[in-house]
């Protein structure tokens, strides 16, 4: 959109990796005279939102600067050896894929910052929790701005750490147990995933992304890439989180903070997906033609399986947690995600893309409103917040009420907001598959699918009376309406959900000329 | 006239300089002992500073021999089979020998200034060295005799070193173990070496990999025995299974700069014995130890980190404990290239990941045993509830002990740790030992579980009074020598990760 130096993009890409680094280094300093503010804990969550919103204005410069002709082309590289003896070197670039990624987590780690500067976390000093998220901002962007295996692997390893803590130390109720599990699962699909992306590196020759893309399998057998795809996939398909491998998410959900639950749904999960598009489909297409239909299996058994649990917890009596219902509600939803990629068409992976940044912005979202929807009440668990009748939040605290129904139809799908598009569009794919791909087989991935959104808007639904309606004859103490610092936290989300409903182009033209030459093997 | 030429056969011209590494704590060695003898009691703490100056010194000297092109106490009838030999190996395992007991140096000052009454200063010194100096000869070995004099040397100082404590059963216990159990590991591998002699009839490791391609065909099983039984003193060592059972009791019950020097030096002395019989002298019996190694490691890991997992933590000196099975499971990993080698074309290159994984284990292990020695001298159990809330009394130690024990896991912020196991993998996965692999990934995850537990305790919120621990001049030493190390390897992990790629020998 606007003319920026080459040079200029190329630093800003490496400042967007490597800022929180170093302010995640700086937040554990004292801070210095001037900067003290009113106590070291205000001083150090300060110092968090600077440096956040330093690398969204980043991000969003990156933006700007983004050649929109030429999405396809990989922009603002970088590209230095670092570790000659394991052929590493650090390649970072954007294209197309990555940069809405790179800018929805810039903005989601900002707006967690912003939020937990007015509303500290309760815990432990803020101290180490800013380190801990700067940290993981930083290995979520290098992440998606690396374009090296192993360096892709370093940064999926470096989020755990600081996962594993915000849950264990700021979490909730059985907050120990649930960052185990975060973290164990996580290693051990990422370990079996180390080797996958080693036997590609070691049989290929190269571990760059770009030049695996160009080659697009043709270096690797057919039994390389089978076992390869089936290795690595394990690992992406467990942060993802793909039916049968989720059961670490409802917990982990569950107990963490507001903040890290935002993180965790918002950006940690689309890692997962991102590696699909990304490493398996480009650089070992044949074995990902023998999993696909697997893969959209399990995708839709998780589309089903998540709205089914999420129809239970909401059920009355069942004491259902909401935020244990938004977690499950995410397994369905990266149920599509992963349907769409499934497909391996342009049209299902444009499709997973869109989804899965429709996802980020409502699900984040819904966490906040739930995160507040806690601090007013004391409580997530539906059953004690509606009581008899119901919570009605409309009456008591219209303008959150008014928010809850939003992100609750957002998420449903209802056509004109974000969450519309990913999903219809993974659906058309499965309509019509890749060559090779059973239709039959797709079809009926297709028609469960949709039985899943019907699903999906039934428990929506009933949150929303549950939560939102309700007698108002009752004697209820009426709560805090949304504050000053929610409206800013919330607001861009909400517009952006909007917006990307209005005009999924924006979206679309950027990730549409990558996946199609990502499917067409580097060079089209 | 002829007496020329037998002159010249009978005296060999030494090459002092390519030998000066371990012959400088040799001679130390008995220069401190000596002086033991004539220093005031109150003037023993030289010793220890002439020690470590000592250890520095030999360090230093193998700046001169980086071309690794020396070789001393040579043949001279034209065969170019030397005893000695400086080569690229030989110095960086040199290096890591000497750096290690250099850093158990620095830890042994303290522990001996607090101990004093029951550890012998003049003594200790000398031992350590003496130790040091024969783990120095082992990687320059080049003849099985040389070989198992140089594990002589490093290991009988050693049982004295665990045993030092002088009235402490505990201690003596764990040396009579360790004795015992070592000796009959070197014994049988003493019997390996004379079958080996027996079939081949050289001692050179060269020249056995040449005579063994073609052993008489009576004399091939007893060939295949002699390599199997020369192995297992070198297993020994590492720590092995099953020669594993040592490590706990002995680690626990020796001085805790003794049970550091041990994890690290001691396993040099065993994986680098090993390299050399498996890869230079008996490359044509790979199809033999390749698959006896691969399966060693795989029980190795996962009998260590079994182990380490099931430690608890309000037993007295569970920390110490802990890392001893812990570097038992670090042993696993240690032998998965050297197995790799086994089924590699180029076994030059699988070697080199075994050598940068130690390096990097070297640097964070000594590291972590300095943080337990820190903690030792207040809370003399040395459980691993004692670090609980470390962050609130010593916040830079305990982040940097934090960061050793996610180096030894591999996850980052331990970049080296991380990227060290990934050469492991990646030898593992270019030789084809796919299960190999897989069954270290699974190790690798079991054991996050009791690093991780320990880091977490880190910055739990103290029980009771912090109690603030004051960082004598030496332990800051060792603790900023590893700290360095760990940082700057996690920067820049080539310097450490270009051994995997470049031929040692």
């Amino acid at each position: 959109m606007i003319d920026i130096n080459e040079s200029v993009m190329q630093f800003l890409l490496a400042f967007v990796v490597v800022g929180p680094l170093l302010g995640a280094a700086a937040a554990l300093l004292p801070a210095p005279p001037g900067l003290k503010g009113k106590s070291p804990g205000q001083a150090v969550l300060r110092h968090g939102v600077t440096v956040t919103g330093a690398i969204l204005i980043a991000a969003i410069a990156l933006a700007l600067g983004f050649d929109h002709d030429h999405p396809s082309t990989m922009q603002a590289t970088t590209d230095i050896s670092w570790i000659p003896a394991l052929d590493v070197r650090i390649h970072l670039g954007i294209d197309g894929i990555s940069l809405p990624l790179v800018v929805l987590t810039a903005l989601l780690t900002f707006l967690c910052a912003l939020y937990s500067y007015f509303k500290p976390p309760t815990g432990p000093g803020p101290k180490a929790f800013v380190a801990l998220l700067l940290l993981l901002e930083s290995g979520t962007l290098a992440s998606f701005a690396v374009l090296d295996l192993l360096l892709f692997f370093l940064a999926f390893e470096t989020v755990l750490i600081p996962m594993y803590f915000l849950i264990a130390r700021w979490g909730g109720e059985g907050r120990t147990r649930a960052a185990w599990k975060f973290i164990l699962f996580t290693l051990l699909g990422s370990v079996v995933m180390l080797l996958g992306l080693l036997l590609i590196g070691i049989k290929a020759g190269t571990f760059d992304m770009v030049a695996l893309a160009t080659d697009n399998g043709r270096s690797l057998t057919a039994s390389v890439q089978v076992i390869a795809v089936l290795a690595i996939g394990i690992g992406l398909a467990v942060k993802t989180p793909m039916w049968p491998l989720h059961s670490w998410l409802p917990d982990a959900h569950t107990a963490a903070p507001t903040v890290g639950s935002v993180l965790l749904a918002g950006v940690l999960l689309k890692m997962g997906t991102y590696g699909f598009v990304r490493i398996l489909l480009p650089v070992a297409p044949h074995g990902v033609h023998t999993f696909a239909p697997y893969l959209a299996a399990f995708a839709v058994v998780g589309i089903v399986y998540g709205s089914l649990a999420c129809l239970a917890l909401a059920k009355r009596g069942a004491k259902g947690d909401l935020k244990r219902l938004i977690a499950y509600s995410s397994v369905g939803h990266m149920g599509f995600v992963l349907l769409g990629i499934a497909t391996v068409t342009p049209t299902g992976v444009n499709g997973a893309l869109f989804a899965n940044i429709a996802h980020g912005l409502i699900t984040g979202l819904l966490f906040f409103l739930v995160g507040a929807l806690k601090d007013r009440t004391g409580s997530t668990d539906l059953d004690t917040l509606a009581e008899e009748t119901g919570a009605a939040l409309y009456g008591r605290a219209p303008r959150l009420g008014g928010l809850l129904a939003f992100g609750a139809v957002a998420s449903l799908g209802l056509p004109g907001l974000a969450g519309f598009w990913g999903e219809m569009l993974a659906l058309f794919g499965a309509f019509r598959p890749a060559a090779g791909l059973s239709r039959p087989a797709y079809l009926t991935f297709m028609a469960v699918g949709a039985l899943g959104t019907l699903l999906t808007a039934a428990y929506m639904l009933i949150v929303v009376r549950r939560v939102c309606m309700g007698g108002a004859e009752r004697e209820t103490p009426a709560l805090a309406d949304v504050r000053g610092y929610e409206f800013a936290a919330w607001t861009p989300l909400v517009t952006l959900t909007v917006l990307a409903g209005l005009w999924p182009k924006a979206l679309l033209g950027l990730s549409d000329p990558a996946v199609q030459q990502l499917l067409a093997g580097g060079t089209r | 006239m002829s007496a020329q030429p037998l002159a010249e056969s009978l005296v060999q011209s030494v090459d002092w300089l390519a030998i000066a590494p371990p012959a400088i704590a040799a001679v130390v060695a008995l220069g401190v002992l000596v002086a033991d003898l004539f220093l005031p009691e109150a003037r023993k703490a030289v010793l220890g500073w002439v020690s470590v100056a000592a250890l520095a010194a030999a360090a230093l000297m193998l700046l001169p021999l980086l071309d690794g092109d020396r070789g001393t106490f040579c043949r001279q009838d034209g065969t170019r089979a030397c005893s000695y030999t400086a080569d690229h190996f030989t110095l960086v395992v040199q290096f890591l020998v000497l750096g290690g007991a250099l850093l158990a140096a620095l830890l042994s000052v303290n522990d001996l200034h607090d101990d004093r009454r029951r550890v012998p200063p003049g003594e200790f010194w000398f031992l350590l060295l003496s130790s040091a100096a024969g783990a120095a000869l082992l990687p320059a070995a080049r003849d099985l005799a040389t070989l198992i004099v140089a594990l002589e040397v490093a290991s009988l100082p050693a049982f004295a070193l665990v045993g030092i404590r002088l009235g402490d059963k505990r201690s003596s216990e764990a040396a009579l173990k360790f004795f015992l159990s070592s000796v009959t590991a070197t014994a049988v591998s003493l019997l390996g070496v004379s079958f080996v002699y027996a079939t081949t009839g050289t001692l050179y490791l060269t020249e056995v990999a040449q005579r063994l391609t073609h052993v008489d065909g009576q004399l091939h099983t007893l060939a295949q025995t002699g390599v199997v039984l020369t192995l297992v003193g070198f297993a020994f060592k590492t720590a092995a299974v099953p020669f594993h059972l040592w490590v706990p009791d002995t680690y626990a019950g020796a001085p805790l700069p003794v049970a550091a020097y041990l994890s690290v030096v001691g396993k040099a002395v065993g994986f680098s014995g090993l390299i050399l019989v498996t890869v230079v002298a008996f490359p044509s019996y790979a199809d033999v130890w390749g698959p006896a190694l691969a399966v060693l490691a795989a029980l190795t890991m996962t009998v260590g980190n079994a182990g380490a997992l099931r430690q608890r933590a309000t037993r007295a000196y569970s920390a110490v404990r802990l890392l001893a099975w812990s570097s038992v499971g670090q042993a696993g990993y240690l032998l998965v290239p050297i197995a790799a080698a086994g089924y590699a074309e180029d076994p030059g290159r699988a070697i080199g990941s075994t050598v940068a994984y130690a390096l990097m284990y070297a640097a964070v292990n000594l590291g972590a045993f300095a943080v337990a020695a820190l903690v030792g001298r207040t809370r003399t159990g040395n459980r691993i509830t004692d670090y609980r809330g470390l962050y609130a009394s010593n916040p830079v130690t305990a982040l940097l002990l934090a960061f050793f024990l996610l180096c030894l896991a591999g996850l980052p912020p331990g970049v080296i740790g991380l990227f060290a196991k990934v050469t492991v993998f990646s030898a593992a996965v270019d030789a084809g030992l796919g299960w190999l692999a897989v069954v270290m990934a699974v190790n690798v995850v079991i054991a996050l579980v009791y690093y991780l537990r320990w880091t977490a305790l880190l910055f739990r919120t103290p029980e009771g009074e912090p109690a603030g621990h004051r960082v004598p001049a030496p332990l800051t030493a060792a603790l900023a020598l590893t700290g360095v190390a760990g940082v700057a390897l996690s920067g820049a992990p080539q310097l450490v990760l270009r051994f995997a790629t470049t031929g040692l020998f």
